[in-house]
Protein backbone atom coordinates (compact mmCIF):
# COMPACT_ATOMS: atom_id res chain seq x y z
CA UNK A 1 0.00 0.00 0.00
CA UNK A 2 1.01 3.55 -1.26
CA UNK A 3 2.10 5.63 2.25
CA UNK A 4 1.03 9.31 1.56
CA UNK A 5 2.22 12.41 3.50
CA UNK A 6 -0.62 15.28 3.46
CA UNK A 7 0.08 18.73 3.03
CA UNK A 8 -1.48 21.70 4.70
CA UNK A 9 -2.00 25.39 4.46
CA UNK A 10 -3.72 27.54 6.54
CA UNK A 11 -5.80 30.96 5.74
CA UNK A 12 -6.53 32.30 9.21
CA UNK A 13 -8.99 35.64 8.78
CA UNK A 14 -8.27 37.71 12.29
CA UNK A 15 -10.97 40.91 13.13
CA UNK A 16 -8.74 43.47 13.96
CA UNK A 17 -8.98 45.56 17.22
CA UNK A 18 -9.64 48.84 15.90
CA UNK A 19 -13.02 50.61 17.25
CA UNK A 20 -13.88 51.16 13.84
CA UNK A 21 -14.95 49.67 10.87
CA UNK A 22 -12.29 49.95 7.79
CA UNK A 23 -13.38 52.14 5.50
CA UNK A 24 -16.09 54.29 7.33
CA UNK A 25 -16.63 55.19 10.99
CA UNK A 26 -19.14 53.00 12.18
CA UNK A 27 -18.44 50.97 15.53
CA UNK A 28 -16.99 47.60 15.78
CA UNK A 29 -18.61 46.82 18.84
CA UNK A 30 -19.98 42.73 19.18
CA UNK A 31 -23.45 42.81 20.20
CA UNK A 32 -25.36 45.75 18.93
CA UNK A 33 -28.83 45.09 17.81
CA UNK A 34 -28.79 44.26 13.84
CA UNK A 35 -28.54 47.24 11.70
CA UNK A 36 -27.67 49.86 14.38
CA UNK A 37 -23.86 49.68 13.38
CA UNK A 38 -24.29 50.67 9.60
CA UNK A 39 -23.95 53.64 7.22
CA UNK A 40 -24.05 54.43 3.72
CA UNK A 41 -20.35 53.60 3.17
CA UNK A 42 -20.67 49.82 4.75
CA UNK A 43 -24.40 49.41 2.93
CA UNK A 44 -22.79 50.59 -0.08
CA UNK A 45 -25.19 53.08 -0.84
CA UNK A 46 -24.61 54.71 -4.10
CA UNK A 47 -21.89 57.46 -3.96
CA UNK A 48 -20.66 56.49 -0.80
CA UNK A 49 -16.96 56.25 -0.75
CA UNK A 50 -14.43 54.29 1.30
CA UNK A 51 -11.26 56.17 3.52
CA UNK A 52 -8.97 53.62 5.38
CA UNK A 53 -8.91 53.72 8.90
CA UNK A 54 -5.10 54.67 9.62
CA UNK A 55 -5.55 52.52 12.99
CA UNK A 56 -6.55 49.15 11.42
CA UNK A 57 -3.42 49.40 8.70
CA UNK A 58 -1.32 49.66 11.45
CA UNK A 59 -2.79 46.85 13.79
CA UNK A 60 -1.64 44.79 10.52
CA UNK A 61 1.69 46.45 9.90
CA UNK A 62 2.16 45.27 13.76
CA UNK A 63 1.03 41.92 12.87
CA UNK A 64 3.36 41.59 9.66
CA UNK A 65 6.13 42.47 12.20
CA UNK A 66 5.30 40.28 14.62
CA UNK A 67 5.62 38.00 11.90
CA UNK A 68 8.87 38.80 10.22
CA UNK A 69 6.81 39.98 6.98
CA UNK A 70 8.65 42.94 4.78
CA UNK A 71 5.97 45.35 4.79
CA UNK A 72 5.11 46.99 1.74
CA UNK A 73 5.78 50.60 1.38
CA UNK A 74 2.47 51.03 -1.31
CA UNK A 75 0.15 48.38 -1.03
CA UNK A 76 -2.75 48.27 -3.52
CA UNK A 77 -6.85 47.61 -2.29
CA UNK A 78 -8.83 45.36 -4.65
CA UNK A 79 -11.84 44.28 -5.33
CA UNK A 80 -12.83 40.63 -5.41
CA UNK A 81 -16.35 40.40 -7.08
CA UNK A 82 -18.97 37.87 -5.99
CA UNK A 83 -22.24 37.96 -5.81
CA UNK A 84 -23.87 37.02 -2.43
CA UNK A 85 -26.48 38.21 0.17
CA UNK A 86 -23.80 39.65 2.60
CA UNK A 87 -21.83 41.50 0.42
CA UNK A 88 -24.04 44.76 -0.50
CA UNK A 89 -21.53 46.00 -2.95
CA UNK A 90 -21.16 42.80 -5.02
CA UNK A 91 -17.59 42.78 -3.73
CA UNK A 92 -15.20 42.59 -1.31
CA UNK A 93 -12.15 45.14 -0.35
CA UNK A 94 -9.01 42.79 -0.27
CA UNK A 95 -5.67 42.78 -1.38
CA UNK A 96 -4.53 40.51 -4.42
CA UNK A 97 -1.80 41.31 -5.96
CA UNK A 98 0.25 44.11 -3.70
CA UNK A 99 -0.80 43.24 -0.34
CA UNK A 100 0.64 45.16 2.56
CA UNK A 101 2.73 42.19 4.03
CA UNK A 102 4.50 39.35 2.40
CA UNK A 103 7.38 36.51 2.84
CA UNK A 104 7.14 36.25 7.06
CA UNK A 105 7.22 32.84 8.96
CA UNK A 106 6.08 31.73 12.71
CA UNK A 107 8.32 29.00 14.20
CA UNK A 108 6.53 26.40 16.11
CA UNK A 109 7.43 23.18 18.10
CA UNK A 110 5.95 20.15 17.61
CA UNK A 111 6.99 17.33 19.61
CA UNK A 112 10.60 19.29 21.16
CA UNK A 113 11.43 19.95 17.55
CA UNK A 114 11.05 23.73 15.98
CA UNK A 115 10.18 24.03 12.87
CA UNK A 116 9.78 27.29 10.67
CA UNK A 117 6.50 28.26 9.03
CA UNK A 118 6.79 30.02 5.93
CA UNK A 119 3.77 33.16 6.11
CA UNK A 120 3.11 34.00 1.82
CA UNK A 121 1.26 37.08 2.98
CA UNK A 122 -0.89 39.08 5.30
CA UNK A 123 -3.58 41.38 3.67
CA UNK A 124 -6.32 43.59 4.45
CA UNK A 125 -9.58 43.38 3.56
CA UNK A 126 -13.28 44.33 4.98
CA UNK A 127 -15.72 41.32 6.36
CA UNK A 128 -18.71 40.35 4.80
CA UNK A 129 -22.15 40.85 6.56
CA UNK A 130 -23.41 37.81 8.60
CA UNK A 131 -26.52 35.85 7.07
CA UNK A 132 -29.02 34.79 9.56
CA UNK A 133 -31.28 31.72 7.97
CA UNK A 134 -34.46 31.06 8.49
CA UNK A 135 -34.80 32.93 11.97
CA UNK A 136 -37.59 35.48 10.92
CA UNK A 137 -40.02 34.06 7.99
CA UNK A 138 -39.14 30.76 7.38
CA UNK A 139 -38.27 31.72 3.50
CA UNK A 140 -36.13 34.48 3.81
CA UNK A 141 -32.35 34.97 4.94
CA UNK A 142 -32.01 38.07 7.16
CA UNK A 143 -28.73 40.14 6.86
CA UNK A 144 -27.43 41.86 9.49
CA UNK A 145 -24.68 44.68 8.20
CA UNK A 146 -23.05 45.39 11.82
CA UNK A 147 -20.39 43.06 11.09
CA UNK A 148 -19.87 43.86 7.19
CA UNK A 149 -17.03 46.09 6.92
CA UNK A 150 -15.07 45.00 10.07
CA UNK A 151 -11.28 45.32 9.40
CA UNK A 152 -9.38 41.75 9.17
CA UNK A 153 -6.17 40.59 8.02
CA UNK A 154 -6.02 37.41 6.08
CA UNK A 155 -2.82 35.32 6.74
CA UNK A 156 -1.71 32.69 4.16
CA UNK A 157 0.48 30.39 5.08
CA UNK A 158 3.02 28.30 3.08
CA UNK A 159 1.71 24.45 2.47
CA UNK A 160 4.66 23.99 4.90
CA UNK A 161 2.56 21.33 7.67
CA UNK A 162 3.05 18.02 7.45
CA UNK A 163 0.21 17.13 10.17
CA UNK A 164 -2.92 18.20 11.94
CA UNK A 165 -0.67 18.23 14.86
CA UNK A 166 1.38 20.91 13.39
CA UNK A 167 -2.02 23.02 12.17
CA UNK A 168 -2.76 22.96 15.78
CA UNK A 169 0.65 24.20 16.80
CA UNK A 170 0.86 26.81 14.25
CA UNK A 171 -2.83 27.98 15.13
CA UNK A 172 -2.36 28.35 18.76
CA UNK A 173 0.77 30.29 17.92
CA UNK A 174 -0.25 32.57 15.83
CA UNK A 175 -3.26 33.22 17.86
CA UNK A 176 -1.05 33.94 20.56
CA UNK A 177 1.15 36.66 18.88
CA UNK A 178 -1.80 38.25 17.77
CA UNK A 179 -3.44 38.74 21.26
CA UNK A 180 -0.20 39.52 22.58
CA UNK A 181 0.21 42.45 20.09
CA UNK A 182 -3.54 43.78 21.14
CA UNK A 183 -4.45 42.90 16.95
CA UNK A 184 -7.05 40.28 17.79
CA UNK A 185 -8.78 39.12 20.76
CA UNK A 186 -8.37 35.47 20.07
CA UNK A 187 -12.34 34.88 20.39
CA UNK A 188 -12.77 31.66 18.12
CA UNK A 189 -16.25 30.81 19.29
CA UNK A 190 -17.33 34.86 18.51
CA UNK A 191 -15.39 33.96 15.14
CA UNK A 192 -13.11 36.75 15.01
CA UNK A 193 -10.24 34.46 14.36
CA UNK A 194 -11.64 32.29 11.92
CA UNK A 195 -9.26 29.57 10.01
CA UNK A 196 -9.65 27.74 6.46
CA UNK A 197 -7.39 24.81 5.65
CA UNK A 198 -6.05 23.55 2.45
CA UNK A 199 -5.33 19.85 2.48
CA UNK A 200 -4.16 17.44 -0.17
CA UNK A 201 -1.94 14.80 -0.04
CA UNK A 202 1.13 13.14 -2.09
CA UNK A 203 2.60 9.71 -2.03
CA UNK A 204 6.23 9.93 0.30
CA UNK A 205 9.04 11.34 -2.04
CA UNK A 206 6.92 12.91 -4.67
CA UNK A 207 7.90 16.48 -5.28
CA UNK A 208 4.37 17.48 -6.74
CA UNK A 209 1.42 18.24 -4.59
CA UNK A 210 -1.77 16.37 -4.80
CA UNK A 211 -5.19 18.07 -5.68
CA UNK A 212 -6.36 19.77 -2.51
CA UNK A 213 -9.87 20.55 -0.73
CA UNK A 214 -10.66 23.77 1.30
CA UNK A 215 -11.95 23.39 4.32
CA UNK A 216 -13.82 26.02 4.93
CA UNK A 217 -15.07 27.77 8.55
CA UNK A 218 -13.56 25.71 11.53
CA UNK A 219 -14.55 27.48 14.35
CA UNK A 220 -12.68 25.59 17.55
CA UNK A 221 -8.73 24.48 17.94
CA UNK A 222 -10.07 20.52 18.46
CA UNK A 223 -11.89 21.10 15.28
CA UNK A 224 -9.58 22.06 13.10
CA UNK A 225 -7.52 18.84 14.13
CA UNK A 226 -10.43 16.77 13.89
CA UNK A 227 -11.29 17.81 10.55
CA UNK A 228 -8.04 17.88 8.69
CA UNK A 229 -7.25 14.41 10.47
CA UNK A 230 -10.79 13.05 9.18
CA UNK A 231 -9.52 15.07 5.54
CA UNK A 232 -6.61 13.50 5.51
CA UNK A 233 -8.09 9.78 6.23
CA UNK A 234 -11.00 10.92 3.50
CA UNK A 235 -8.31 11.30 0.86
CA UNK A 236 -6.30 8.32 1.14
CA UNK A 237 -9.30 6.10 1.03
CA UNK A 238 -10.00 7.82 -2.30
CA UNK A 239 -6.84 7.17 -3.77
CA UNK A 240 -6.55 3.74 -2.50
CA UNK A 241 -9.64 2.85 -3.92
CA UNK A 242 -8.98 3.79 -7.27
CA UNK A 243 -10.37 7.19 -6.80
CA UNK A 244 -9.41 10.58 -7.35
CA UNK A 245 -9.34 13.60 -5.32
CA UNK A 246 -11.35 16.46 -6.37
CA UNK A 247 -10.78 20.29 -5.94
CA UNK A 248 -13.56 21.65 -3.66
CA UNK A 249 -14.47 23.34 -0.53
CA UNK A 250 -15.77 21.09 2.19
CA UNK A 251 -16.71 21.90 5.47
CA UNK A 252 -16.55 20.35 9.02
CA UNK A 253 -19.59 18.70 10.53
CA UNK A 254 -18.95 17.89 14.15
CA UNK A 255 -22.71 16.11 14.48
CA UNK A 256 -21.67 13.91 11.51
CA UNK A 257 -17.74 13.40 12.64
CA UNK A 258 -16.50 14.50 8.86
CA UNK A 259 -16.15 16.94 6.29
CA UNK A 260 -18.86 17.60 3.65
CA UNK A 261 -18.86 18.51 0.55
CA UNK A 262 -20.56 22.12 -0.41
CA UNK A 263 -22.25 21.46 -3.34
CA UNK A 264 -22.00 24.67 -6.43
CA UNK A 265 -19.64 26.60 -5.70
CA UNK A 266 -17.37 25.61 -8.33
CA UNK A 267 -17.22 29.01 -10.22
CA UNK A 268 -17.01 30.94 -6.97
CA UNK A 269 -13.43 30.87 -7.71
CA UNK A 270 -13.47 33.63 -10.37
CA UNK A 271 -13.12 36.90 -8.58
CA UNK A 272 -11.60 38.55 -11.34
CA UNK A 273 -9.54 40.74 -8.91
CA UNK A 274 -9.27 44.48 -9.94
CA UNK A 275 -7.59 47.63 -8.26
CA UNK A 276 -10.33 49.74 -6.53
CA UNK A 277 -10.57 52.97 -8.27
CA UNK A 278 -12.23 54.16 -5.02
CA UNK A 279 -8.69 53.63 -3.24
CA UNK A 280 -5.62 55.03 -3.98
CA UNK A 281 -2.36 52.87 -3.01
CA UNK A 282 -2.08 53.14 0.83
CA UNK A 283 1.33 53.97 1.67
CA UNK A 284 3.57 53.23 4.82
CA UNK A 285 6.87 54.80 5.50
CA UNK A 286 9.77 53.19 6.72
CA UNK A 287 9.96 55.84 9.29
CA UNK A 288 6.26 55.01 10.48
CA UNK A 289 7.43 51.06 10.01
CA UNK A 290 10.23 51.62 12.51
CA UNK A 291 8.17 53.59 15.25
CA UNK A 292 5.39 50.72 14.88
CA UNK A 293 8.35 48.21 15.30
CA UNK A 294 9.30 49.95 18.17
CA UNK A 295 5.86 50.03 19.54
CA UNK A 296 5.53 46.38 19.98
CA UNK A 297 4.67 44.62 22.84
CA UNK A 298 7.05 42.03 23.76
CA UNK A 299 5.99 38.50 22.06
CA UNK A 300 5.19 35.84 24.14
CA UNK A 301 7.94 33.98 23.04
CA UNK A 302 10.24 36.21 24.50
CA UNK A 303 8.58 37.19 27.30
CA UNK A 304 8.99 33.37 28.15
CA UNK A 305 12.57 33.01 27.25
CA UNK A 306 13.27 36.47 29.49
CA UNK A 307 11.16 34.97 32.42
CA UNK A 308 13.29 31.70 32.78
CA UNK A 309 16.17 33.31 32.52
CA UNK A 310 15.55 36.30 34.42
CA UNK A 311 13.28 34.64 37.14
CA UNK A 312 13.74 31.19 36.95
CA UNK A 313 10.66 29.71 35.84
CA UNK A 314 10.48 26.84 34.55
CA UNK A 315 9.32 26.14 30.81
CA UNK A 316 5.93 24.81 32.04
CA UNK A 317 5.23 27.20 34.40
CA UNK A 318 6.75 30.44 31.74
CA UNK A 319 3.76 28.64 29.52
CA UNK A 320 1.02 28.65 31.96
CA UNK A 321 1.24 31.83 32.86
CA UNK A 322 1.71 33.04 29.49
CA UNK A 323 -1.15 31.87 28.33
CA UNK A 324 -3.17 34.94 28.28
CA UNK A 325 -1.58 38.92 27.78
CA UNK A 326 -3.32 39.59 31.30
CA UNK A 327 -1.87 36.40 33.13
CA UNK A 328 1.11 37.34 32.19
CA UNK A 329 0.66 41.25 33.06
CA UNK A 330 -0.80 40.18 36.29
CA UNK A 331 1.99 38.11 36.73
CA UNK A 332 4.90 40.80 35.74
CA UNK A 333 2.98 42.99 38.45
CA UNK A 334 2.83 41.15 41.40
CA UNK A 335 6.25 40.03 40.65
CA UNK A 336 7.94 43.84 40.11
CA UNK A 337 5.90 44.68 43.54
CA UNK A 338 7.14 41.72 45.24
CA UNK A 339 10.58 42.57 44.68
CA UNK A 340 10.50 45.93 45.43
CA UNK A 341 8.88 44.91 49.01
CA UNK A 342 10.84 41.79 49.88
CA UNK A 343 14.20 43.08 48.33
CA UNK A 344 14.34 39.17 46.99
CA UNK A 345 16.28 38.44 43.73
CA UNK A 346 14.71 38.12 40.73
CA UNK A 347 14.78 34.69 40.39
CA UNK A 348 13.75 33.63 44.11
CA UNK A 349 10.98 36.23 43.76
CA UNK A 350 9.54 34.96 40.30
CA UNK A 351 9.45 31.58 41.45
CA UNK A 352 7.13 32.62 44.74
CA UNK A 353 5.01 34.55 42.77
CA UNK A 354 4.58 32.40 39.78
CA UNK A 355 4.18 29.33 42.11
CA UNK A 356 1.48 31.38 44.04
CA UNK A 357 -0.35 32.59 41.28
CA UNK A 358 -0.73 29.44 39.55
CA UNK A 359 -1.39 27.48 42.26
CA UNK A 360 -3.69 29.83 43.97
CA UNK A 361 -4.70 32.69 41.53
CA UNK A 362 -4.94 31.58 38.63
CA UNK A 363 -8.71 29.05 39.09
CA UNK A 364 -9.93 32.09 40.04
CA UNK A 365 -9.43 33.80 36.68
CA UNK A 366 -12.10 34.63 34.29
CA UNK A 367 -11.03 35.60 30.50
CA UNK A 368 -13.44 36.58 27.46
CA UNK A 369 -11.06 37.49 24.80
CA UNK A 370 -8.47 39.84 25.44
CA UNK A 371 -10.57 40.58 28.64
CA UNK A 372 -9.52 39.14 32.20
CA UNK A 373 -10.96 39.42 35.85
CA UNK A 374 -9.02 38.36 38.80
CA UNK A 375 -9.77 37.90 42.21
CA UNK A 376 -7.59 40.39 43.44
CA UNK A 377 -5.12 43.16 42.95
CA UNK A 378 -1.33 42.16 41.59
CA UNK A 379 -0.32 44.21 44.60
CA UNK A 380 -2.41 42.43 46.83
CA UNK A 381 -0.44 39.18 45.90
CA UNK A 382 3.17 40.58 46.70
CA UNK A 383 1.43 42.19 49.72
CA UNK A 384 0.61 38.28 51.16
CA UNK A 385 3.65 37.22 49.72
CA UNK A 386 5.42 39.77 52.34
CA UNK A 387 3.93 38.65 54.67
CA UNK A 388 4.99 35.21 54.58
CA UNK A 389 8.93 36.29 53.79
CA UNK A 390 8.79 38.27 56.43
CA UNK A 391 7.37 35.49 58.98
CA UNK A 392 4.20 36.62 59.94
CA UNK A 393 2.74 33.89 58.49
CA UNK A 394 3.63 30.59 56.89
CA UNK A 395 2.80 29.07 53.54
CA UNK A 396 -0.16 27.26 54.85
CA UNK A 397 -2.10 30.46 56.68
CA UNK A 398 -1.39 32.41 53.04
CA UNK A 399 -3.87 30.04 51.53
CA UNK A 400 -6.38 30.86 54.29
CA UNK A 401 -5.13 34.72 54.68
CA UNK A 402 -6.01 34.62 50.41
CA UNK A 403 -9.61 32.78 50.44
CA UNK A 404 -10.19 35.27 52.66
CA UNK A 405 -9.40 38.14 50.52
CA UNK A 406 -11.19 36.66 47.35
CA UNK A 407 -14.09 36.38 49.43
CA UNK A 408 -13.81 39.76 51.11
CA UNK A 409 -11.51 41.49 48.58
CA UNK A 410 -10.24 43.17 51.86
CA UNK A 411 -6.19 43.47 52.11
CA UNK A 412 -3.99 40.64 53.64
CA UNK A 413 -2.43 42.87 56.37
CA UNK A 414 -6.37 43.31 57.38
CA UNK A 415 -7.70 39.69 57.55
CA UNK A 416 -4.30 38.53 59.45
CA UNK A 417 -4.81 41.35 62.22
CA UNK A 418 -8.54 40.47 62.37
CA UNK A 419 -8.35 36.58 62.25
CA UNK A 420 -5.52 36.68 64.46
CA UNK A 421 -3.79 34.53 61.90
CA UNK A 422 0.01 36.26 62.53
CA UNK A 423 2.38 33.13 63.70
CA UNK A 424 4.12 32.45 66.64
CA UNK A 425 7.15 33.43 66.35
CA UNK A 426 7.54 34.28 70.53
CA UNK A 427 9.36 30.94 71.40
CA UNK A 428 8.41 31.16 74.97
CA UNK A 429 4.71 30.52 73.93
CA UNK A 430 5.74 27.76 71.73
CA UNK A 431 8.23 25.85 73.88
CA UNK A 432 5.17 25.91 76.45
CA UNK A 433 2.93 24.26 74.31
CA UNK A 434 5.78 21.77 73.43
CA UNK A 435 6.43 21.03 76.76
CA UNK A 436 2.84 19.84 77.17
CA UNK A 437 2.76 17.84 74.28
CA UNK A 438 5.99 16.06 75.09
CA UNK A 439 4.54 15.71 78.52
CA UNK A 440 0.84 13.78 77.21
CA UNK A 441 2.74 11.69 74.85
CA UNK A 442 5.30 9.68 76.71
CA UNK A 443 4.94 6.71 74.20
CA UNK A 444 6.13 8.50 71.38
CA UNK A 445 8.65 10.25 73.27
CA UNK A 446 10.04 6.52 73.97
CA UNK A 447 10.21 6.23 70.46
CA UNK A 448 12.43 8.96 69.85
CA UNK A 449 14.65 7.96 72.03
CA UNK A 450 14.91 4.65 70.85
CA UNK A 451 16.07 6.15 67.38
CA UNK A 452 12.97 6.23 65.50
CA UNK A 453 13.55 9.95 64.90
CA UNK A 454 10.70 10.34 61.58
CA UNK A 455 8.16 10.82 64.79
CA UNK A 456 9.35 14.50 65.22
CA UNK A 457 7.06 14.75 62.75
CA UNK A 458 4.34 13.81 64.86
CA UNK A 459 4.68 16.49 67.42
CA UNK A 460 5.33 18.82 64.85
CA UNK A 461 1.64 18.30 63.53
CA UNK A 462 0.76 18.19 67.29
CA UNK A 463 1.77 21.71 67.73
CA UNK A 464 0.71 22.84 64.94
CA UNK A 465 -2.64 21.48 65.49
CA UNK A 466 -3.00 23.32 69.24
CA UNK A 467 -1.83 26.51 67.68
CA UNK A 468 -4.14 26.29 64.65
CA UNK A 469 -1.81 26.53 62.49
CA UNK A 470 -0.08 29.19 63.29
CA UNK A 471 3.06 28.59 64.78
CA UNK A 472 6.28 29.15 62.52
CA UNK A 473 7.58 25.80 61.53
CA UNK A 474 10.98 26.37 61.51
CA UNK A 475 10.84 27.30 65.25
CA UNK A 476 9.11 24.06 66.16
CA UNK A 477 11.23 22.27 64.87
CA UNK A 478 14.01 23.65 66.63
CA UNK A 479 12.34 23.78 70.49
CA UNK A 480 11.54 20.15 69.29
CA UNK A 481 14.83 19.01 68.70
CA UNK A 482 15.78 21.24 71.58
CA UNK A 483 13.61 19.69 74.20
CA UNK A 484 13.51 15.97 72.95
CA UNK A 485 17.33 15.80 73.25
CA UNK A 486 17.14 17.09 76.89
CA UNK A 487 14.30 14.84 78.01
CA UNK B 1 -15.84 34.93 -35.83
CA UNK B 2 -13.10 32.49 -36.19
CA UNK B 3 -10.10 35.17 -35.62
CA UNK B 4 -12.49 37.04 -32.17
CA UNK B 5 -9.87 37.82 -29.23
CA UNK B 6 -12.68 36.56 -27.13
CA UNK B 7 -14.67 33.57 -27.55
CA UNK B 8 -18.55 33.07 -27.51
CA UNK B 9 -18.27 31.05 -24.65
CA UNK B 10 -15.79 33.86 -22.71
CA UNK B 11 -18.73 36.04 -23.25
CA UNK B 12 -21.35 33.89 -21.76
CA UNK B 13 -19.28 33.28 -18.75
CA UNK B 14 -18.36 36.49 -17.88
CA UNK B 15 -22.16 36.84 -18.34
CA UNK B 16 -23.12 34.62 -15.99
CA UNK B 17 -20.72 35.70 -13.44
CA UNK B 18 -22.49 38.96 -13.69
CA UNK B 19 -25.75 37.60 -13.59
CA UNK B 20 -26.28 38.99 -16.99
CA UNK B 21 -28.95 36.80 -19.45
CA UNK B 22 -28.10 37.46 -23.00
CA UNK B 23 -29.80 36.42 -26.03
CA UNK B 24 -27.70 35.08 -28.73
CA UNK B 25 -27.81 38.43 -30.68
CA UNK B 26 -27.03 40.12 -27.84
CA UNK B 27 -24.06 37.81 -26.87
CA UNK B 28 -22.53 37.89 -30.58
CA UNK B 29 -23.22 41.79 -30.04
CA UNK B 30 -21.11 41.84 -26.90
CA UNK B 31 -18.20 39.42 -28.67
CA UNK B 32 -17.69 42.33 -31.41
CA UNK B 33 -17.86 45.20 -28.99
CA UNK B 34 -15.44 43.40 -26.74
CA UNK B 35 -13.27 42.05 -29.27
CA UNK B 36 -12.49 45.66 -30.56
CA UNK B 37 -12.00 46.85 -27.15
CA UNK B 38 -9.10 44.53 -26.83
CA UNK B 39 -7.72 44.79 -30.62
CA UNK B 40 -8.06 48.55 -29.19
CA UNK B 41 -6.09 47.74 -26.24
CA UNK B 42 -2.99 45.72 -28.34
CA UNK B 43 -2.22 48.96 -29.72
CA UNK B 44 -0.36 49.14 -26.36
CA UNK B 45 1.83 46.59 -26.67
CA UNK B 46 3.91 48.64 -29.24
CA UNK B 47 5.31 50.70 -26.93
CA UNK B 48 8.57 49.35 -24.67
CA UNK B 49 7.32 49.91 -21.03
CA UNK B 50 9.58 47.82 -19.37
CA UNK B 51 11.52 51.11 -18.16
CA UNK B 52 8.19 52.26 -16.76
CA UNK B 53 7.47 51.40 -12.97
CA UNK B 54 3.81 50.06 -12.95
CA UNK B 55 1.06 52.71 -12.87
CA UNK B 56 -0.67 51.99 -9.05
CA UNK B 57 -3.72 54.63 -9.52
CA UNK B 58 -5.19 56.61 -12.32
CA UNK B 59 -4.54 59.94 -9.96
CA UNK B 60 -1.18 59.97 -8.11
CA UNK B 61 -1.71 60.43 -5.15
CA UNK B 62 -1.79 57.94 -1.88
CA UNK B 63 -4.87 57.05 0.29
CA UNK B 64 -6.11 59.75 2.52
CA UNK B 65 -6.67 58.18 6.09
CA UNK B 66 -9.23 58.23 8.30
CA UNK B 67 -8.83 58.28 12.21
CA UNK B 68 -10.07 55.59 14.09
CA UNK B 69 -12.75 57.70 15.63
CA UNK B 70 -16.55 56.10 15.73
CA UNK B 71 -18.90 58.43 13.67
CA UNK B 72 -22.98 58.65 14.03
CA UNK B 73 -24.55 55.65 12.15
CA UNK B 74 -27.31 55.73 9.68
CA UNK B 75 -30.77 55.73 11.15
CA UNK B 76 -32.02 52.11 10.99
CA UNK B 77 -35.57 52.49 10.77
CA UNK B 78 -34.57 54.84 7.47
CA UNK B 79 -32.18 52.48 5.63
CA UNK B 80 -34.27 49.40 6.26
CA UNK B 81 -37.33 51.78 5.15
CA UNK B 82 -35.67 51.63 1.70
CA UNK B 83 -34.96 47.92 1.11
CA UNK B 84 -37.96 45.71 -0.66
CA UNK B 85 -38.25 43.88 2.19
CA UNK B 86 -36.97 43.83 6.25
CA UNK B 87 -37.97 41.91 8.99
CA UNK B 88 -36.98 41.95 12.90
CA UNK B 89 -34.10 44.24 12.30
CA UNK B 90 -32.99 42.32 9.09
CA UNK B 91 -32.90 43.07 5.45
CA UNK B 92 -34.75 40.14 3.97
CA UNK B 93 -33.93 38.30 1.21
CA UNK B 94 -34.97 35.19 -0.56
CA UNK B 95 -33.53 32.62 1.47
CA UNK B 96 -29.70 31.33 1.12
CA UNK B 97 -29.63 28.15 1.33
CA UNK B 98 -25.89 27.11 3.03
CA UNK B 99 -24.75 23.42 3.42
CA UNK B 100 -26.94 21.69 5.90
CA UNK B 101 -24.78 20.59 9.13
Amino acid sequence: MTAYEPVIGLEVHAQMRSRTKLFCGCPTEYGAPPNEHTCPVCLALPGALPVPNKKAIELAVQAGLALECEVASHSVFARKNYFYPDLPKGYQISQFELPLNRKGHLDIEVDGATKRVGITRIHVEEDAAKNIHGAGSSAVTLVDFNRGGTPLIEIVSEPDLRSADEAEAYLRKLRDVLMFIGVNDGNLEEGSFRCDANVSIRPVGQEEFGTRAELKNINSFRFVKKAIEHEIARQEGVLQSGGTVVQETRTWSEGQGKTISMRGKEEAHDYRYFPDPDLPPVVVTEDRVEELRAALPELPEAKRRRWRTELGLTEYDAGVLSAHPEVAKYFEEATTLFIEQSAKKPKEAGKKVGNFVQAEVLRHVVTDGLEALFPVAPGAIAELLGCVEDGTINGKIAKKVFASMVETGRAPKAIIDEQGLAQVTDTGAIEEEVRRILDASPSQVAQYKDGKTNIIGYFVGQVMKATKGAANPKAVNEILRRLLDEQ
Amino acid sequence: MPDAKITLEQVLHVAMLARLTLSDDEAREMQAQLDAILGYMEGLDELDVSDVPPTLHSIPMDAPMRSDVPERCSDRSETLAQAPESEAGGYAVPLVLEVDS
